[in-house]
């Protein structure tokens, strides 16, 4: 192996204490698990000692409650009856998410980079003010040499607030999640370009009213987003019709009345085709168009042509179907919601298609109506006062030339190319704090984020498992979990304003600590300790509660507060003059933004490009006891599943000679083979020229002891990126597999 | 008093939550499990069905594994619920091989456990675990001779199926359809 200036390492090469103690630990615990209760008579769960918590496993963030059992350990985590987001109920990954703490294989101390008398790149464990020295000297070196623009964070969970504020008392922007330009992002702009606001999360649809739900490559129920869940089962009892689009036959497409098999890559000819017939048949919600909507005119005009006649032909769903299935929407509109879906970015004309989605919805009046989109209120806690940031000279947007401007948050993509020396900008970033996000698999195109990391001069991994992208780090810094440390106020938005609060339940285990003391003392060292005016935690905490006639100890009691609307607006009242977030004021049919920045103002179909022969076009998804990689070595879900299965349907088994559980490797388009093969599920559930498999598998690091080598990554084959000229989000379903039996 | 559960296959996403929340509420150990998911797909592409339902003991009235138990660990409780006394137990096996749904298995400690439809839960008035997490709320339990509790109610107003019926346990856990 060369000696790049960042060698791999595997992290355990120097644990072996650490390693140790956590097996012993393990041994404990599972003695404890097995244990039976002393008590004979079981102990009711009122019994157990329980501090309220909101889960970290996912982004939806339910707020519950940690019990402890007589012996001080975690038996249980559960839903609190008061968060909108769970209403009491966890899904798996929330209820296994005490795996989290047991994990041996967390990180367990703070490890510096050093090189050893033979020149060899290791790990030396180290103290956390030997970390801290290290991590203040490094970003003040570059600092001073490039200026604070060249630090940048990445982050996906609670510890950004933290990390977040350290970065811009710093003077640097550049703080961004791949959840946005690799997930939702052209959901917003797609949005934000029709109604002058995005959706953010949890998503406002009002399932729980629906009379009719279209889905669109959203697989509600093998994502668990869990309110969404809830919901969809709330209308499958009220009889509500779903409509399901996806060339896979999804847990949703078995729940639905219509499954519209359709062609990959095809659907925007479909949402157009429905636009047409809303049309063209004028089963449209005609009052509202014509109140709120601007640029019907130029939409009918648009689409006259795309027809279910024209739309067949691309997207093989029959024209009656599409007829009869445009007609369901409207006939339950406006209680009808075509759902924006989350993971978007497939084909790079991402935003175009969620133009359409919104576009659909305005044409059924459903924005802003009962059963369809509600209008979500969020509570209003101020922060601890501190004072005002400095305005960088610099930012990641600087590096795009003119490009993605539409974006509305930070491209993680986009950050990662600045990060590579240009001759085309003056200043790259040289300093990464990585938190919470595995940016080795969460990244697309990894060649290009290696060959970025390649050129930082410092990069911070801040986690609680040794997940890949700890093995490039310069400093890993071992971050307690979510049950083990107090984080910032919950504050997400929903039909209700609500408060949740996170505190642990347990002390940390090992040497971990949690974000904001981790982020505070670095702030401190390097004199930015204003921006941190508080000794811990619970003063912040408390001070902002009390703003808003809280405390500390009330939520400590009793775990999320719900608070009243002020104002009767869930929904528009009939007919009420609204003002939209937009150049013209109205919903934009025909956008005016887009057309301002060079983009077509209504979304046009293109045709992309389709598996060569012997290969199928990669589709990846959710399962729902796993949160992308965050959860592969999680000993309670791994329990549920430890690896993923590539899905083939049997003419194509058949074709290949595969058998159930036969183990391939898959080679994509570009001769990229995954580093582990993955077992074969020949399943008529998917379309005959395509593979499915879910995301987060394929893990090659050893030190995840469950998730080492089980599966395939995706994100490995995931190599040609279809970029979205609007917003800069990278597309991931154009790429092709084949099988391959001996890894040549 | 007759327990029993009603499991709504329209409404089940086989996500496994019953299966971890019973595991965390009734300490079973990793790699074990008294309840778990069956998923069922019928027909071809794309005419097809799939079916996912959450599984455990039938709590069956005429129970195979109560009138083979050599010692009498296995019996019937309140409401008919079948439980094992891990005291009396020794781990023969015999009723491990007179389940037709194969829901016990023996646990490391050497007697034979399975699901207690969480009776310490339902002794206080709660559901058991796997029925009080689901997202999907598509599980029902209570008491059959109640006409007013939410199985019966919802048995009355649905189709439903019970597994395995011809072995003639008359199993207690019910599939909507």
């Amino acid at each position: 192996m060369g000696k790049s200036r960042r060698d791999f390492i595997k992290i355990s090469a120097l644990g072996t204490a650490g390693a140790v103690v956590g097996s012993k630990y393990l041994m404990a615990q599972n003695q404890q698990l097995i244990k039976e209760n002393p008590q004979g008579p079981w102990k009711m769960a009122e019994d157990l000692e329980r501090t309220p918590t909101y889960c970290e496993v996912c982004f939806w963030k339910c707020a519950g409650w940690t019990y402890k059992n007589k012996d001080g350990q975690i038996q249980k985590i559960t839903g609190n009856d008061d968060d909108p987001n769970s209403n009491g109920r966890f899904c798996p990954r929330g209820t296994g998410g005490v795996g989290m703490y047991y994990d041996e294989d967390r990180l367990k101390h703070p490890l510096i980079r050093v090189k050893d008398s033979d020149g060899n790149q290791t790990y030396k464990q180290a103290s956390w003010d030997e970390a801290f020295d290290f991590i203040s000297e490094r970003l003040n070196e570059v600092i001073e040499d490039h200026g604070p623009e060249c630090i940048a964070l990445f982050t996906h969970g609670s510890g950004g607030t933290y990390f977040g504020n350290l970065l811009k008392a710093l003077g640097s922007q550049n703080i961004t999640a791949p959840s946005y330009a690799q997930c939702r992002g052209p959901r917003e702009v797609g949005f934000i370009t029709t109604f002058g606001e995005g959706l953010s999360s949890p998503e406002p649809t009002d399932i729980r009213d629906t009379k009719c739900m279209v889905l669109i490559g959203s697989h509600i129920g093998e994502n668990m987003h869990n309110g969404h869940v809830q919901e969809m089962s709330d209308a499958i009892d009220k009889g509500a019709t779903i409509i399901t689009v996806d060339p896979r036959f999804s847990t949703a497409a078995s729940k639905s009345k219509y499954w519209l098999p359709i062609k990959p890559s095809t659907d925007l000819a479909l949402l157009l085709a429905w636009i047409h017939v809303l049309i063209y048949e004028e089963r449209y919600d005609k009052k509202y168009v014509e109140q709120y909507t601007y640029g019907f005119d130029q939409l009918k005009a648009h689409v006259k042509n795309m027809t279910p006649e024209w739309a067949y032909g691309i997207t093989t769903i029959k024209p009656q179907v599409i007829r009869e299935t445009a007609r369901e929407m409207a006939n339950a509109s406006p209680a009808t919601i075509v759902h924006p879906g989350r993971h978007v970015t497939w084909y790079g004309d991402d935003t175009q298609r969620l133009r359409a989605v919104a576009i659909l919805n305005a044409l059924l009046g459903s924005w802003g109506r009962r059963g369809g989109f509600y209008i979500p209120d969020k509570a209003k806690v101020p922060g601890v006062p501190h004072p005002p940031y400095p305005t960088p000279r610099r930012t990641w947007r600087d590096a795009m030339e003119g490009k993605y401007e539409l974006a509305d948050l930070a491209l993680a993509n986009g950050v990662c190319d600045a990060t590579i020396p240009s001759a085309r900008f003056d200043c790259s970033i040289k300093a990464w704090i990585v938190n919470g996000t595995n940016l080795i698999e969460t990244l697309p195109n990894r060649p290009n984020t290696l060959e970025a990391i390649n050129n930082l001069e410092l990069l911070v991994v801040v986690d609680t498992m040794p997940m890949e992208i700890t093995g490039y780090a310069d400093v890993v810094l071992p971050e307690c979990t979510y049950l083990e440390r107090y984080d910032s106020l919950r504050i997400t938005q929903h039909r209700e304003p609500t408060i949740a609060l996170r505190m642990p339940a347990m002390k940390p285990m090992y040497e971990s600590k949690p974000a904001w003391w981790m982020a505070k003392n670095l702030a401190d060292r390097m004199g930015k300790g204003d921006y941190f005016p508080f000794d811990s935690i619970e003063e912040e905490l408390d001070y902002q509660l009390k703003k808003v006639g809280l405390s500390l100890e009330e939520m400590q009691r009793i775990g999320v507060k719900k608070m009243e609307r002020p104002y009767d607006d869930l929904y528009y009242h009939d007919g009420e003059e609204i003002e939209f977030n937009t150049n013209t004021g109205k919903i934009e049919l025909y956008s005016t933004s887009l057309e301002e920045y060079g983009f077509d103002p209504m979304p046009k179909y293109t045709a992309h490009p389709e598996p060569p022969s012997g290969y199928y076009r990669l589709i990846y998804g959710r399962a729902p006891m796993h949160t992308f990689s965050r959860t592969a070595n999680n000993p309670n879900l791994t329990d549920l599943m430890d690896e993923n299965t590539v899905w083939v349907n049997p003419k194509v088994a058949k074709e290949w000679g595969l058998k159930n559980g036969q183990e391939v490797y898959l080679q994509n388009q570009d001769n990229v083979v995954s580093s582990f093969p993955i077992k074969v599920r020949v399943t008529e559930r998917i379309r005959w020229d395509s593979v499915y498999m879910v995301h987060g598998f394929g893990h090659a690091k050893k030190q995840l002891s469950r998730a080492y080598g089980r599966g395939a990554s995706d994100a490995q084959l995931i190599t040609n990126i279809m970029m979205d000229p609007i917003m800069g989000g990278t597309g991931m379903r154009g790429n092709f597999v084949t099988f391959n039996f001996d890894k040549a | 008093m007759r327990y029993a559960m009603a499991v709504d296959t329209k409404k089940c996403v086989g996500c496994s939550d019953c299966v971890v929340a019973c595991q965390t509420e009734n300490n079973v150990p990793i790699g074990y499990c008294r309840d778990w998911i069956v998923e069922v797909t019928d027909g071809t592409y794309p005419q097809l069905e799939l079916e996912y339902r959450s599984e455990r003991c039938n709590h069956c009235e005429n129970s195979p594994c109560v009138r083979c138990c050599p010692t009498g660990a296995s019996h019937y409780s309140d409401g008919g619920i079948v439980l094992v006394d891990h005291d009396k137990c020794i781990g023969c096996g015999a009723c491990i091989a007179s389940c037709p749904y194969d829901a016990r298995y023996t646990h490391p400690k050497g007697y034979v456990d399975k699901c207690t439809f969480c009776e310490h839960r339902v002794k206080h008035g709660q559901d058991p675990a796997c029925v009080a997490v689901c997202p999907t709320k598509c599980m029902y339990f209570g008491d059959l001779d109640d006409p007013n509790s939410d199985v019966s109610k919802v048995i009355k107003k649905r189709k439903y199926k019970t597994l395995i019926p011809e072995a003639g346990t008359n199993p207690q856990l019910y599939f909507l359809i």
